[in-house]
């Protein structure tokens, strides 16, 4: 996978040409992008919340899955960049008519797109699109079925640098429905790129991919062992259909095992922090206490997400400029 | 109906693997039949001859399994499309698959595609009748008239049956006929929407996954199933190396089975589909580096006893949405014998053992005396230069379907002439000069 | 660049930068500005605006800004790898703004800054002192305190390097733009 990601996402300089997977980029460019979100924090507590990087410049926001939360921090930062931006919900729209999502390409391509943020049910959509657009056209992964979600890992390693300084020697447990989460994917691929000292997967075997070790895991069943002493506890959202497919009995006995309550919480470091990529299930994940407690960092993540948005908006953009300008040169 | 020609094929290598014959030698056809190798009867006079030195010649190929989308997907290919590509790759025998539109389950459409093929005249079609109607795997179809209109055995297709007692109803009543019924081992819960082998790739894609044991367990219940029906079965593209050993235990206890591959999967594997190439996206799905060993060990060993395309041609739409959502298969035909002498090439089979499991292997498990250069037999042959090296663009194929994985390989060997039942129905030159 | 060569090393560079701060202070009288707000461009503005701090005893922290996200060069050189947060610590309206850069060429960098320090708010007035006013002018915009005003071909470029200790550097422009090397 590395040889193509690599090719499709950077350019000979190691510049982003498209934002689709964690997987394929090295810790210097994952740092950069934190940098560069240091960067832009200060913009929203500005009174003016725009910087000029990207006037000029028409962002399509291509939801085919609805997610209001995701849509509308992208939408903020690229207005917060000065790029105009245009919020298409197509699950309603052309799928249904018949159009084919490269019709759809095409036809925003003709308005002059200059970047595409995808989300969509299907594994493998965002680098569909980013190998069939314009050249000039970044494309941003905003969530493609289970395998990639690259902006969300990207402000949970933000929001961990924030509150840990460093990388090296942290210990994260990520428990829940990893089989499902594509957050998790990119999440597990950033951890190790970043050089965290050991990521845990906590779930039944269900929740857990067929081979999880290979994603670079240690798995835990149990989750008592599983949070013992960890920096970092990142609760993953469990669907209500997993009970329908037969992957779990009840949300009761979930949260019973899994859930994360003050108690288990206890068995963390005294430092640890807990994350979620929201919406979360009061009850289902963890205990109201411990999401609105003193370790929580949800609502931070909401917050950074904007700004890890803005990094990688503006990075894709600024590259692509460069490639175009090279064609012309 | 016009005279076939006498022809001479002179000094090419016949191999033909059925009677033991591997030499360099003559081969000579009268009145669309094999007359004799070596030196023709003093009365014969040929009217074609056909250089073969440096060549190969064998018997011409019977491809077990291919969708040629005709009827009712015509946007995909035709018959006429699909044949003529077939004739050109050395393929003078198709079985076609009967999940089309509508569904080979009457004897009407039976007529209508056999009337096709002869009207294209390029290849010898031989249609698969659908085991239940509409392939819905509720309702039998009426297998009586289906073999009575030339279908030469019953599956269906890629639709696994999903009830166990409407299999094995459907086994007993096929045997009455005595049906080869071809089955494609998938349990159809355990596939469950999947679209890549459930593995490391699948993980990492997060793409959803077919666990080995869809088609462990299949085999297993459809092994069962024969031995108590007496149903005489075929298992269609086996795709990984447990599948295969059950198979080498099944002939070892003499039960009434065989088996086939699809050639993509002696060379491809799950780790192809990184990058989400559409074109890798195939059912049943690339398994990992040891399924792929399993299976050219089987097929060396003759456990595995035929080698098909399983060609599904695709207009660009149908490869061009993100990866789960396209639609599976891989346009076959013209790499079928390539890929497979590329197998030779690559130490895993005799040369012999190779043009075995694309001519008599397949026509045993059809019960048909073909696939072999006997006497009196239709003069069915493919002559192959074993030499001529060439690289697949998936522009330059025949196949109205494009859709190949297999673009920029290297192909060790090219087909020069294919003659169907005596006449010549591709050769390499006019193929060339039609072409220029 | 190439051939890059000492122009003033720390014992020459220091005495004008005390020199600004003299005038800094003049300008400020002249003007009857008390409470002036200091705002350093990153990197060179930022070493001399703590020089000059410190000099003027001003009471408010200093003010530090990255124009990256303000560049008008964005679209050709893409994202600087290596961008700062900007920090102004106190709200700029209505105060009295001393903006400090080392060298002043094109304007363009003090055409972004002032961008970015409207974009957090309305200030009174910005009074600009740049260590060196340097020929090469692309738009209106002129000093209010100068250190140097040194003699340069139009392919010579002249940069601060620092913190500690500081110089001036003069190199020859290749013909190839270079990421630094862009706005002046």
């Amino acid at each position: 996978m590395s040889f193509s990601n690599k090719t499709l996402q950077l350019d000979d300089e190691q510049r982003l040409l498209h934002f689709l997977t964690i997987d394929g980029l090295d810790r210097a460019t994952l740092t950069e992008i934190l940098d560069t979100a240091e960067g832009f924090t200060g913009v929203s507590e500005r009174t003016i919340k725009k910087v000029p990087l990207c006037r000029g410049k028409v962002v399509a926001n291509l939801f085919f899955e609805t997610s209001t939360r995701t849509r509308t921090t992208f939408e903020l930062a690229a207005k917060r960049l000065s790029a105009d931006v245009l919020n298409l919900n197509i699950s309603a729209s052309a799928t249904s008519k018949g159009e084919t999502l490269l019709d759809t390409l095409r036809n925003l391509e003709a308005m002059h797109v200059d970047m595409f943020i995808v989300r969509h049910a299907s594994s493998g959509t965002a680098h569909f699109i980013a190998q069939h657009a314009d050249r000039g056209v970044g494309v941003i992964n905003a969530g493609d079925g289970r395998h990639a979600h690259p902006t969300q890992a990207m402000l949970d390693m933000f929001t961990i640098r924030r509150h840990k300084g460093e990388f090296a020697g942290l210990r994260v447990a990520i428990v829940g429905d990893v089989l499902h989460s594509r957050v998790a994917r990119s999440q597990i691929l950033a951890l190790n790129t970043l050089g965290v000292s050991e990521v845990r997967a906590v779930a039944p075997r269900t929740l857990l991919p067929s081979d999880a070790r290979s994603l670079g895991v240690h798995v835990y069943h149990n989750m008592e062992e599983g949070i013992w002493d960890v920096d970092v506890i990142i609760m993953l959202r469990l669907q209500k259909e997993r009970m329908q497919g037969a992957l779990l009995p009840s949300e009761h006995e979930y949260f019973s095992l899994y859930g994360l309550t003050e108690k288990r919480l206890a068995l963390a470091d005294s430092e640890a922090i807990v994350m979620h990529p929201g919406p979360i299930n009061r009850g289902v994940e963890m205990d109201s206490q411990v999401a609105d407690g003193s370790k929580s960092v949800i609502l931070q993540q909401v917050s950074y997400g904007i700004a890890i948005r803005m990094a990688v908006i503006s990075k894709v953009i600024g590259t692509q400029n460069l490639r175009m300008q090279e064609v012309a040169g | 109906m016009r005279k076939k020609k006498d022809i001479s094929i002179l000094g090419g290598r016949v191999i033909d693997p059925a009677n033991g014959i591997d030499e360099i030698t003559d081969l000579h056809i009268a009145g669309g039949k094999i007359l004799c190798l070596g030196s023709p009867p003093r009365e014969f006079q040929a009217t074609l001859t056909i250089d073969a030195k440096e060549q190969v010649v064998c018997p011409g190929l019977i491809d077990l399994n291919a969708n040629l989308r005709e009827p009712g997907a015509e946007h995909k290919a035709t018959i006429a499309s699909e044949t003529q590509a077939a004739a050109s790759g050395g393929i003078t025998t198709i079985c076609c698959t009967p999940d089309t539109y509508p569904v080979i389950d009457t004897p009407a459409v039976v007529g209508q595609i056999r009337h096709k093929a002869r009207k294209a005249g390029y290849c010898r079609l031989l249609p698969q009748g659908a085991l239940t109607q509409a392939l819905k795997g509720d309702r039998l179809s009426e297998m009586a008239a289906l073999k009575a209109a030339g279908c030469i055995a019953v599956t269906n297709a890629y639709t696994p049956l999903a009830n166990t007692l409407v299999q094995r109803r459907a086994m007993e009543y096929a045997s009455t006929f005595n049906l080869l019924i071809i089955l494609r081992p998938e349990d159809h819960y355990l596939s469950n929407n999947g679209c890549v082998h459930e593995g490391k790739v699948a993980d990492r894609l997060g793409l959803p996954g077919i666990p080995e044991a869809a088609e462990t367990v299949a085999v297993a219940r459809d092994l069962a199933l024969a031995e108590t029906t007496g149903a005489v079965i075929h298992f269609h593209a086996l795709s990984s190396a447990s599948a295969a050993r059950t198979m080498a235990w099944a002939k070892r206890e003499g039960r009434r089975v065989s088996a086939d591959v699809a050639i993509h999967q002696l060379h491809l594997s799950e780790t192809d589909i990184e990058g989400f190439d559409s074109n890798h996206h195939v059912r049943p799905p690339l398994r990992n580096d040891s399924d792929r060993n399993g299976l050219r060990d089987a097929v060396a060993k003759n456990v595995i006893q035929a080698i098909c395309s399983d060609h599904q041609p695709h207009e660009a739409d149908a490869k061009a949405s993100p990866f789960p959502d396209t639609e599976p298969g891989i346009s076959g035909l013209e790499t079928l014998l390539p890929l497979t002498l590329k197998l030779v090439d690559q130490g895993v089979l005799e040369l012999s053992d190779a043009i075995a499991r694309l001519t008599c292997g397949p026509a045993d498990i059809l019960g048909l005396r073909m696939g072999r250069l006997t006497p009196n037999h239709p003069a069915d042959i493919c002559i192959f230069d074993p030499r001529h090296r060439w690289i697949v663009d998936k522009e330059k194929l025949l196949s109205a379907g494009k859709n190949t994985p297999f673009t920029g390989w290297e192909m060790p060997a090219r087909v020069t002439h294919t003659l169907l039942k005596g006449r010549l129905v591709y050769s390499q030159n006019t193929h060339e000069e039609n072409a220029t | 660049m190439n051939n890059r060569k000492m122009y003033m090393d720390a014992n020459e560079v220091r005495p004008l930068v005390d020199v600004m701060a003299d005038k800094v202070h003049s300008l400020l009288n002249s003007r009857g500005i008390t409470d002036p707000l200091m705002i350093g461009i990153r990197t060179g503005g930022v070493w001399l605006a703590e020089i000059l701090h410190n000099q003027l005893q001003l009471d408010d922290p200093l003010g530090t800004l990255d124009i990256s996200f303000y560049r008008d060069d964005f679209t050709r050189i893409g994202m600087n790898p290596e961008v700062h947060p900007s920090d102004l610590p106190i709200p700029v309206d209505d105060r009295h703004i001393i903006l400090v850069d080392d060298v002043l060429h094109t304007g363009r960098t003090i055409r972004a800054a002032l961008n970015e320090i409207f974009d957090y708010g309305r200030p009174a007035s910005i009074i600009l002192a740049t260590l060196v006013d340097r020929s090469g002018r692309e738009l209106p915009i002129q000093p209010d305190v100068v250190g140097l005003h040194p003699e340069l071909e139009q392919n010579q470029h002249i940069t601060l390097i620092g913190p500690e200790p500081l110089g001036l550097v003069i190199g020859t422009k290749t013909n190839r733009r270079s990421r630094s090397d862009e706005q002046g």
